[in-house]
């Protein structure tokens, strides 16, 4: 019997329209524990696939049969054995997700953050499973890519489809938790990738530099991208104001945590420049700036629409991080409460230099896992 | 190259065909003997640590080979339940300090060869149980030997094994490599 398969996108949809959906995850404990799929109204039960091999009557009591059920495991094969056992047990709304957590973890939910003054639009890519965000500014039938992830086609997909023509890629920093894509998006368009050079003092290949005052002008009618030294998570992190409106923050500020300063060298040398970054340079922009970073740590930082944005503004009202007077304290919280590394940061920053080039099965095991680019 | 009692190809396979398979073999063997699992599937170490914790059965450790990843796993033997029966018995702590004293101490390891491979005491010899009988010209009769296995109940065996066989000072080590602390080396 045909089992029915359910895509990330449509997960991605339950996530962002709050819709019910129970998931019942086969992967091992030590996975399950490490990321899962999110959502207001998405109940999760782990019950690795292992345990159910000889029969999965002990975990039917655990799924509900008012709703719709979804078996999710690492890769899709585990899921679709296990959804067949619980529809041949008797469950028919049951549905496998294709490609499993590998696709979940991959997938990027466009979302339009909202128009430009002189013509053109912001986009989000909101990466559900992994918690990273990119942009695209789009004006004029010319389009920049900000933080892009390795997932190349989407992007230039989607440029296509706006029938917009990317001329710049950026990226705010050297990603630690997630591999590029912005190199490769340059390559295939003949676009500028440009980096912040204190981060790419290792790098293998040709790059634009990317300093503190530099404009980057798309379009003819003039849509600037202000590049702002803001150094803390890495010693080169720049921010952007794009069109005098929108602050992409990269990984200093999120919305409900800020950046660590640890993944690149050591928490204590630069947690002297985040405390700058974010208790000066920061203070000194507009209020009404709406902030919009290269990651999300929770799903209460989804807005309604499935964005991740805020005012500026409302971030030093609300944002703990932003709210620690005290330099001694500020360090403390920063240094003392880092969590684990993200999987593979090492060899991740290495392939983002250009050192190693891990193939494609390589590159997704290596960002396997939730993101870890934030303290709270 | 690690000793095991059967070898399974699950190279090619995709979760979970690698753990249906291993069950289904690992169901024909014998208590306490070692399957090595040959497989392809990146995600299968972490799936065969957490499935042999779930079942009982011992997950001794995985080696490398180019893309292969050859998974050990030691089948249930239930000799947790048993109540050991020699009297001369030493504690892991007490071995350790003894250890650190006398670098020459016998330490004989009577864990399976796969065991001992991946984890071991750093001067310890290894003889698996099942071959004891046959290897007991390797040792002195007038030495001291600690006899451990992993939960005291095998070496508990070979301890009595060796004991009537006219060895003179053996003592079994409780409770075992389960629970030891100290230094170990491995030879994967």
């Amino acid at each position: 019997m045909p089992i029915n398969q359910m895509t990330a996108t449509e997960v991605a949809n339950r996530v962002i329209n709050k819709n019910e959906l129970f998931i019942l995850d086969v992967r091992n404990q030590s996975e399950f524990k490490d990321w899962k799929i999110e959502g207001e109204n998405i109940e999760v039960f782990n019950s690795p696939y292992f345990d159910l091999l000889d029969g999965v009557e002990e975990v039917m009591v655990h799924i509900p049969t008012d709703r719709e059920v979804l078996v999710v495991c690492a890769k899709e094969g585990s899921s679709v054995l296990i959804a067949e056992m619980l529809y041949e047990a008797g469950l028919t709304a049951v549905s496998y997700l294709k490609g499993g957590m590998k696709a979940w973890s991959e997938h990027l939910e466009p979302v339009k953050i909202g128009d430009l003054d002189k013509g053109g639009s912001i986009y989000q890519f909101v990466r559900l499973g992994k918690g990273c965000l990119s942009y695209m500014v789009v004006t004029n039938g010319e389009a920049a890519v900000i933080d892009s992830t390795r997932m190349t086609d989407v992007y230039i997909d989607f440029a296509d489809h706006i029938g917009a023509q990317i001329t710049h890629v950026l990226d705010t920093h050297l990603h630690a938790d997630h591999i590029s894509g912005g190199r490769q998006i340059a390559e295939k368009t003949n676009a500028t990738y440009w980096l912040p050079p204190k981060d790419a003092t290792e790098v293998t290949f040709e790059y634009q530099p990317l300093e503190g005052g530099n404009v980057v002008t798309i379009g003819n009618t003039a849509i600037d991208i202000q590049a702002l030294y803001s150094p803390g998570h890495t010693i080169g992190s720049t921010s952007f104001v794009v069109d005098h409106k929108y602050l992409l923050s990269g990984d200093i500020l999120f919305i409900d945590s800020i950046g660590r300063p640890d993944l690149a060298g050591l928490a204590e040398d630069w947690v002297g420049d985040l405390r700058e970054t974010l208790y000066r340079r920061y203070r000194e922009l507009s209020d009404e700036l709406i902030v919009l970073p290269s990651h999300f740590m929770i799903i209460e930082e989804l807005n309604n629409d499935g964005s991740v944005a805020k005012k500026l503004g409302t971030l030093f009202a609300e944002n703990h991080g932003l709210n620690i007077a005290d330099d001694k304290e500020f360090r403390s919280m920063v240094t003392g409460n880092l969590p684990p590394q993200p999987n593979a940061y090492q060899e991740i920053r290495e392939t983002n230099m250009g050192k190693i080039t891990p193939d494609n099965e390589q590159q997704r095991e290596m960002e396997i896992g939730p993101n870890r680019c934030a303290v709270r | 190259m690690i000793k095991s009692n059967s070898v399974l190809d699950a190279t090619g396979l995709a979760c979970p065909m690698p753990i249906v398979k291993t069950k289904k073999t690992i169901n024909g063997m014998e208590p306490g003997q070692v399957l090595e699992i040959q497989a392809t599937d990146k995600g299968s170490t972490a799936d065969m640590k957490a499935w042999s914790e779930s079942t009982g059965h011992q997950y001794l450790g995985t080696i490398e080979e180019g893309k292969i990843l050859k998974h050990y796993l030691r089948k249930s033997s239930g000799e947790e339940l048993t109540e050991t029966k020699y009297e001369s018995i030493i504690s892991n702590h007490e071995l350790q300090a003894h250890l650190e004293q006398n670098k020459n101490s016998i330490v004989l390891d009577v864990r399976e060869a796969a065991e001992y491979a991946f984890n071991h005491i750093p001067s310890a010899r290894s003889i698996p149980l099942g071959e004891l009988d046959e290897r007991l010209g390797e040792l002195d009769h007038d030495d001291e030997i600690f006899v451990i296995c992993r939960t005291g109940s095998r070496s508990d065996l070979a301890a009595q094994k060796l004991t009537s066989a006219g060895f003179k000072q053996v003592k079994n080590v409780l409770p075992g490599m389960s629970e030891w602390n100290g230094p170990v080396d491995s030879t994967t």
